[in-house]
């Protein structure tokens, strides 16, 4: 089915994705990054001794702080925090450095579309930066359903609010580039395909949700693949941070 | 299961209650491999649900809805306002949701619940999604006059499920709601009181016919945890608080999904799960749904 987006890409087509990591060098950890014209800036410290009142102190706990481009934080924000931090909950190793607090701060430069998607990658990139323990990173992919039942894959803004609706997934990152025959299946599917975060908006069917999915799992695999290269790039040899 | 664990030596000798304090997760693992839970639910039913409408007499529309323990209530005052330029046909819906103190023993004045603000927007994203209020019927005069609906919901008791509690006191209070009259008067819009109809003739109410909202797809939902192989539906905050990954699906009455909210979590969903949810919460839709009947109408009797 062929769809008019109005950048001339084709539905299953992302944006260009741009990944840095080490660019503020006071953080223990950073990253930036943009799909499209969509950039975020995560920073990470941590882990710092102790925990807060009401967190568990048998485990490390995360914090995130999100600021917004302009304006007052509100409630959009707040909201935005609590799902980052579920997610990075659930991806870090919580065991490994009990009574600790890692602080993750997420600073909006340009949103067009897809932001908390793209905040999670950020964040991601930004703890693997700082040297966090992790089970495995996440992918986050943003997909639309539009009325006739097609999806779309990473929408701009304008593309967002005409959809009638749109769904934040996030899938773990599959730690092996190809999955070799009969690898370990849970329930008849790939651990990859299991989803960590789902937020969706807007009213559609239970037959698109499951089409995003597919789609998104698809595009999961790709951006896995980016996130791996980008931080393999790395030389292993320039570890010089100013502590 | 086969591990020697410090626990099973102490559990044989050790009370319920302080079992169930010092390793909650082996009791309600215990607990769940007879597909049962402590509160003598089976894992798919979902607690007791009452809805009582008209509860806040002084507001135009209001309800409590109470979902096992957890309490909700909800009320709704409108005032008429000037429309904004860019939507200058359509009224406005601001939802508030509140924690007071009262609810929990983990909420202390001054020191605002973390879940406070991700329910309201929850609530407010899913009100907009859902489509259930049509803007442009809480218009009253063309770029002049419009109404502004302000909903709060106070929760009085926080035993887990906030959300679908709070979901059903608003939809409740929606179905409630009594439009206030209103009539024009040197060009400015004055509220009606009740009394009055009769006596002053010269001030027709402008809305004298409209006085109810007609409701577009009715939002219902269900919070379901995952644990292992396991999905409770409708949890305790007990249970909450120690199996942490929790999916609320919100489907309305034509069965279109509004909501799947799942944020993070330790415990990955894979489709057969994700359908799974979806399935219970089809089913908890209809209960409520005629729930939520049998209170309109009891109110229409009175």
């Amino acid at each position: 089915m062929e769809v008019d987006r109005a950048d001339g890409r084709n539905p299953n087509q992302l944006r260009p994705l741009a990944c840095s990591c080490s660019i503020l060098h006071r953080a223990h950890g950073s990253a930036s990054w943009s799909q499209g014209d969509t950039k975020v800036l995560a920073a990470v410290y941590g882990p710092k001794a102790g925990t807060k009142k009401n967190e568990n102190p048998e485990k490390a706990s995360i914090e995130v702080i999100w600021k917004p481009r302009t304006g007052q934080i509100g409630k959009p924000e707040k909201e935005y925090e609590i799902i980052l931090k579920r997610t990075l909950q659930s991806i870090c190793i919580l065991t490994i450095n009990p009574n600790t607090t890692t602080s993750v701060i997420i600073q909006v430069v340009h949103d067009d579309g897809a932001l908390l998607p793209c905040a999670i990658n950020a964040a991601c990139a930004a703890l693997v930066d700082a040297g966090i323990p992790m089970k495995h990173l996440a992918v986050a992919i943003c997909c639309c359903s539009a009325e006739s039942g097609y999806c779309i894959l990473d929408p701009t803004k304008l593309e967002e609010q005409k959809m009638k609706g749109f769904a934040y997934l996030v899938f773990p990152n599959s730690i092996l580039s190809v999955l070799p025959e009969g690898s370990s299946l849970v329930q008849g599917e790939p651990m990859e395909h299991g989803i960590i975060t789902s937020v969706t908006h807007g009213a559609m069917s239970v037959d698109d949700y499951f089409h995003c999915l597919e789609r998104g799992r698809a595009a999961s695999a790709k951006l896995s693949d980016f996130l791996r290269r980008s931080l393999q790039s790395k030389l292993p040899g320039d570890l010089s941070k100013a502590e | 299961m086969g591990l020697p664990n410090a626990s099973e030596d102490l559990s044989s000798e050790m009370e319920v209650d302080a079992f169930r304090r010092l390793f909650p997760l082996r009791y309600f693992e215990r607990h769940l491999a007879e597909s049962i839970r402590p509160d003598a639910r089976p894992l798919s039913r979902a607690r007791d649900t009452t809805i009582s409408m008209g509860a806040v007499a002084s507001a135009d529309g209001s309800a409590l809805a109470k979902i096992g323990s957890t309490t909700m209530l909800a009320a709704i005052k409108m005032e008429v306002m000037t429309p904004s330029l860019e939507s200058p046909d359509e009224g406005c819906v601001s939802i508030d949701f509140h924690m007071p103190p009262i609810c929990s023993p983990l909420v202390r004045p001054g020191r605002p619940a973390e879940a406070a603000p991700v329910v309201a927007k929850q609530l407010s994203d899913t009100i907009s999604s859902s489509g259930m209020i049509n803007l442009k019927e809480l218009s009253l005069v063309g770029g002049k006059a419009a109404w502004m609906v302000y909903l709060d919901i106070y929760c009085l008791d926080a035993d887990g499920a906030l959300f679908d509690a709070a979901l059903l006191s608003a939809v409740a209070a929606f179905s409630n709601l009594q439009i206030p009259t209103v009539s024009l008067d040197d060009g400015k819009i004055v509220m009606l009181p009740e009394e009055q109809k009769e006596e002053n003739s010269e001030k027709e109410p402008v809305n004298k016919e409209k006085r109810k909202l007609t409701l577009g797809g009715i939002p219902f939902s269900l919070t379901c945890i995952l644990h292992k192989n396991y999905i409770l539906a409708d949890p305790t905050s007990e249970e909450e608080s120690i199996m942490e990954t929790l999916v609320t699906v919100v489907l309305d009455s034509s069965n279109q999904l509004v909501s799947l909210y799942k944020p993070g979590g330790a415990v990955l969903a894979y489709t057969s799960a994700v359908q799974d949810c979806i399935a219970l919460t089809r089913q908890r839709v209809k209960e409520l749904h005629q729930i939520l009947e049998e209170a309109i109408s009891g109110m229409e009797i009175d």
